[in-house]
């Protein structure tokens, strides 16, 4: 079921769209039950679905239409190192292998531990700052050197449940 | 420390990007330095004074709908987007009588390799937007809009719902916008991974809540956009311009620039060069003074290839780039596209095959799949550029490339397919030696050592 909190969070977007349309506010919705519970399952589609007055079915062509949406659970830190031309003329590509080599997975894999999900991505809009990595969709993380990719992941693994 | 403030050490701060104080009579630009981004230090800069102007208030005679479009007709805006088509003109395509609901829609899905500009417009200044959105709505007499906000750039549509409640809360938006009888709505909406929704009628369809997939036209959005109604949309850097050219006239943004180029444009430069960032500068700035701005190329070597207007615009060469003026017209006749502004530097250690390798890749990654000449085409310009990569081509194979690109071109609802034909072409048309050499040697011609 959906919390109340989630509901007010629903209905924040709901509004901006005319009344008829509540179905322009899938795609905030489902980002939504992605932040609270990691992954967009179809029973979460359904509960969008009802309250959106949506077809089941047209809320899963969303989820697999956009890149970002995971279907299925990650780990708790769901890394997305750009590697599109401009990133991989400026260590995108290394940087990607130095996460790798240091979480002991390949892209598209996620640490025994269930701490990383490591994913290759297509531009981020954020060129300049190269390297760059999007961290659980909403943390976009620049300039990140070896160092700061160290500091990153030790970090996150000390920070636990904080 | 806790997840939240360890990821937000790495937070970009703007200072590499947009703070260098290496622009050039920058309008959208001038001033920033990462924390004057509210709405005070907005007024402060002058700000909502081209909207009171407009609306008439504060001295003055309110400005009629057909002045605002006059106004910027004159300019010679043109569409920061990519298309470059002039602005004034689409919001005289509106129809300004239609009885219903209409609506104006920002467009900053910005996802073409090579260009980060709106997202350090929104993030440092998102009141301009708003402001020069107010304005193009009071001018087509809209009264609903949305910004929809690439979805990876997550902290800069938050930045953009924090300035719309600073907007609201003082009457810059809402109804009977500062006492006057003009309402406007406006909304942020964001995407989440679609490089696709960046083509307008994608964009409204996710907006509407459905797969972004292209609408065909005609009918183009002026008759048929959101929800069926009449829409106009422009990039966000298009709205940006709007305040300026409306407090200091037309002429001076026309004058700014270079004939039919007016104004300033950003530009973003992103690979071999020393300062990556985003440069404001005159229309018509020449390529060799903005590689300067930029530092130079990294590490002192040569020069080797420029892909002048995001990864869909042709590639030039270095000596074919270096005779070029940053403008749509300059760059058009050097047989590229000036796009969305994102210059993207390739040094003479780069291998031109691999370079196309990744962005064949992102296209077939990116073809949301309803006409099949892209579905399949991409998928073939991918698997043949990078048998020819990996020392697996056939000598015929820059044939086979040129005509799945020509079976592509032309034979598609939207831009994408020839977006992903073209840089193929270009490639294969200005370095076809180096191909020739990959499939031949089954390796790389430019060394690695380099």
């Amino acid at each position: 079921m959906i919390s109340e909190s989630t509901k007010a969070r629903f209905a924040k977007e709901v509004a901006k769209y005319p009344a008829d349309q509540k179905q322009s506010a899938v795609m905030a919705c489902l980002s939504i039950v992605q932040q609270e519970l990691g992954y967009v399952s179809p029973d979460s589609e359904k509960q969008v679905a009802d309250y959106l007055g949506m077809a089941p079915m047209a809320v899963h062509e969303v989820t697999t239409f956009y890149n970002m949406y995971n279907q299925h659970p990650v780990g708790k830190y769901k890394l997305n190192v750009c590697t599109n031309l401009p990133c991989q003329l400026r260590e995108g590509v290394s940087t990607l292998q130095y996460l790798e080599k240091k979480l002991g997975i390949a892209m598209g894999e996620t640490t025994p531990d269930g701490m990383f999900t490591l994913q290759q991505s297509e531009c981020l809009g954020a060129c300049a700052d190269s390297p760059v990595m999007l961290v659980n969709d909403r943390s976009m993380c620049s300039f990140m050197t070896p160092e700061k990719l160290d500091q990153l992941v030790d970090g996150l693994r000390a920070a636990g449940d904080k | 420390m806790t997840a939240q403030q360890i990821l937000s050490q790495f937070r970009s701060t703007g200072v590499q990007t947009c703070f260098h104080g290496r622009h050039i009579n920058p309008q959208i630009y001038a001033g920033l330095d990462g924390s004057n981004w509210h709405l005070k230090d907005y007024e402060a800069r002058g700000g909502y004074q081209a909207l009171r102007k407009v609306l008439g208030i504060g001295g003055g005679e309110a400005m009629t709908q057909d002045q605002v479009i006059a106004t910027v007709k004159e300019s010679s805006l043109r569409g920061r987007g990519g298309a470059g088509f002039p602005t004034g003109l689409k919001w005289s395509f509106m129809p300004r009588q239609f009885p219903g609901q209409k609506y104006l829609v920002c467009n900053s899905d910005e996802g073409e390799p090579g260009t980060c500009k709106d997202r350090d417009i929104m993030e440092f200044n998102p009141h301009i937007v708003i402001e020069g959105m107010a304005i193009a709505a009071y001018a087509m007499g809209i009264s609903v809009g949305y910004n929809y906000i690439h979805g990876e750039i997550f902290s800069t549509y938050q930045r953009f719902e924090e300035a719309l409640e600073e907007a609201r809360a003082a009457g810059l938006l809402g109804n009977n916008i500062l006492g006057s009888n003009f309402s406007f709505q406006l909304h942020a909406a964001h995407g989440f991974g679609a490089y696709i929704c960046g083509e307008e009628t994608a964009l409204l369809e996710s907006l509407e809540g459905k797969k972004g997939q292209p609408r065909f036209k005609p009918p183009f959005p002026a008759s048929f956009g959101l929800y069926g109604k009449p829409t106009t949309i422009n990039n966000t850097e298009t709205f940006a311009a709007v305040p300026w050219i409306i407090r200091n006239g037309g002429q001076a943004y026309l004058e700014c620039g270079k004939p039919n180029n007016g104004g300033t444009k950003i530009f973003s430069v992103s690979g071999d060069v020393e300062m990556p960032g985003n440069f404001e500068v005159p229309m018509g700035t020449s390529f060799a003074q903005l590689l300067e701005l930029a530092g130079g190329v990294r590490s002192g070597r040569k020069l080797k290839a420029v892909i002048p207007g995001g990864s869909s615009s042709p590639v030039l060469p270095a000596s074919i780039m270096m005779d070029c003026t940053m403008d749509y017209d300059s760059i058009a006749k050097a047989g590229s596209m000036l796009g969305s502004g994102a210059v993207i530097v390739l040094d003479d250690s780069r291998c031109m095959v691999k370079s196309l390798q990744r962005l064949s890749y992102f296209y077939m990654h990116e073809s949301c799949g309803q006409c099949t000449p892209c579905r399949e085409g991409t998928g073939w310009l991918s698997r043949v550029v990078d048998r020819i990569e990996t020392g697996h081509g056939r000598a015929a194979d820059m044939d086979l490339l040129d005509s799945v690109a020509n079976d592509i071109m032309g034979r598609t609802i939207c831009a994408l397919g020839d977006a992903a034909a073209m840089p193929v072409r270009a490639m294969i048309k200005h370095f076809r030696p180096e191909f020739e050499y990959h499939v031949e040697h089954k390796t790389c011609m430019v060394p690695a050592y380099v």
